[in-house]
């Protein structure tokens, strides 16, 4: 698999490390507090997991050493949209 | 269903076997099942079986999309084990360890259980206290382990580079000597002949296009073959778990990852247990026709392409050579992917979910296949008690909001860690 980073461009899979699903993190503060605790559960936790299309979080840990948010199809593993944060 | 034994051989022996009944039937789907089971995989058709055998009922009915084992169980390298070192583990995968030993007389069908011992290797004095810390844990949990020296190593595995200069010297192991593999196409066939005998309908090529829901109860299913109704509805689609729950409109702890595992030719008899180098994030045996087996870590990314980068084969094979210098100018025959359902704490999820009367069995990460007896027995208690059979009751949904998580390798919540 080749990766797309927005600063080498297209370089190999080994360079880099996976950041997972790109989420937005939630409102309020991480805790027991029965108001944050659930959206913070979902966000630490439960994954929409699609067969397509995901928004992830790249490290190019053998380069650049930038984290990148890009957009993958989980099918065909292509790239197909990147963006920087 | 014909019993068989060797009378049985002999007597369709003599008509050249063309007399020889279909091991299971090939039912039209009915309307409305008691229970419908999605996945005719390892877990799906056990689950069947245990609620036939178990709890006598048989109103079920198995529906796979492609053909029987053609998922994940036949793409796991078939290793069983149970030398895990936290107890809720422990507790269940020695439980799946102990039914292995009893299965093939349980279905009548071989699954060629073969306890040729499960061997990890260490590399250094601290992988060795971790080895000896995790032998402890199991010997204190019932299970067997014994510590291996370098030359008990030499021993068991004369072709393994023992060597000072070797580019991973070698400094002990631990065995599991009632560990070992079983054939994998044989564990589904086998429990989807003995479930179809009880009555249980097995239906493939139907694949599940829908879960239907009546308020918060799962009515049934949409598939390629018509709606089925249901009073419950179980997913063994691990794998897949996150495709089937977003049906039902739920996110679950999950992430589908690939995990590769690959071939070589077949040669004669070199190795006959089954070794694990966490170091090296590797392991392999040899097959019954003399294949080297062998793998290694899943690649990392969210994947359902059943397929994987040559870099993985590039470091398993590497590994292999390293440690079995021998084998370096074998070709390699064969490679393949899987994708697994990776939980956010890398155990399994046995549980009713919040749909009422929609059940799951997924998240089995890399090591599903020796978990098949077991999961099967803990998912059949559940649907037909509506209570968590005791072997799995910490494979909850709720722990990752109670925080009672069962992390192995205490990689936390980053799926392509554990």
């Amino acid at each position: 698999m080749r990766i797309p980073c927005p600063n080498c461009g297209s370089r190999s899979l080994a360079e880099f490390s996976y950041g997972g699903a790109a989420l937005d993190r939630p409102p309020g503060d991480i805790g027991p507090s029965p108001e944050t605790a659930p959206a913070w559960d979902d966000f630490v936790y439960r994954r929409d997991n699609p067969a397509g299309p995901l928004r992830e979080l790249w490290f190019h840990a053998a380069g650049c050493r930038a984290w990148f948010v890009a957009t993958r199809d989980t099918r065909s593993l292509e790239f197909i949209a990147e963006v920087t944060p | 269903m014909s019993h068989y034994s060797a009378w049985s051989l002999l007597r369709h022996a003599l008509d050249g076997h063309r007399s020889w009944a279909p091991a299971w039937r090939d039912p039209a789907p009915r309307r409305h099942y008691r229970v419908v089971i999605i996945g005719g995989g390892g877990h799906g058709l056990a689950t069947a079986y245990y609620l036939a055998r178990t709890h006598g009922i048989t109103d079920v009915a198995v529906l796979e999309k492609g053909w029987l084992g053609g998922g994940n169980t036949g793409r796991n390298t078939a290793i069983v084990r149970s030398n895990y070192l936290l107890a809720a583990n422990s507790r269940f995968y020695e439980h799946s360890l102990k039914l292995w030993e009893g299965l093939t007389q349980e279905l009548n069908f071989n699954v060629m259980f073969s306890q040729r011992g499960m061997v990890n290797i260490a590399h250094s004095n601290a992988e060795l206290s971790a080895l000896h810390r995790r032998g402890n844990a199991m010997r204190l949990n019932g299970v067997d382990a014994e510590l291996l020296s370098r030359d008990d190593l030499g021993r068991l595995m004369p072709a393994l580079d023992l060597s000072p200069e070797a580019r991973f010297p070698v400094m002990g192991g631990l065995i599991q000597k009632r560990g070992g593999t079983a054939r994998h196409d044989a564990v589904a066939w086998g429990y989807a002949r003995a479930a179809d005998a009880r009555g249980v309908d097995i239906i493939q090529n139907c694949e599940v296009t829908a879960i239907r829901r009546d308020g918060d109860r799962v009515a049934g299913v949409e598939t390629s073959r018509g709606f089925i109704g249901a009073d419950k509805v179980a997913l063994c689609v691990a794998g897949d778990s996150g495709r089937l729950a977003a049906m039902a409109g739920l996110r679950l702890p999950i992430e589908s990852h690939v995990l590769q595992a690959l071939v070589s030719e077949p040669v004669k008899p070199m190795l006959d247990v089954v070794a694990v180098s966490g170091a090296l994030h590797f392991y392999i045996n040899q097959s019954d026709k003399g294949e080297l087996v062998m793998g290694g870590d899943i690649d990392g990314h969210n994947s359902y392409a059943q397929r994987g980068d040559p870099e993985i084969i590039d470091h398993v094979v590497e590994s292999a050579i390293a440690l079995f210098p021998a084998i370096r100018r074998m070709r390699l025959m064969r490679a393949w992917g899987g994708t697994v359902d990776m939980s956010m704490d890398g155990s399994p999820i046995i549980t009713r979910l919040p749909v009422d009367s929609l059940y799951l069995n997924g998240g089995w990460c890399y090591g599903g296949f020796k978990g098949t007896p077991a999961g099967g027995t803990a998912l059949a208690h559940l649907i037909a008690t509506d209570t968590p059979h005791p072997i799995a009751d910490r494979f909850t949904l709720t722990r990752f909001d109670t925080g009672d998580l069962l992390d192995e390798r205490g990689a936390g919540s980053s799926p392509w860690m554990h």
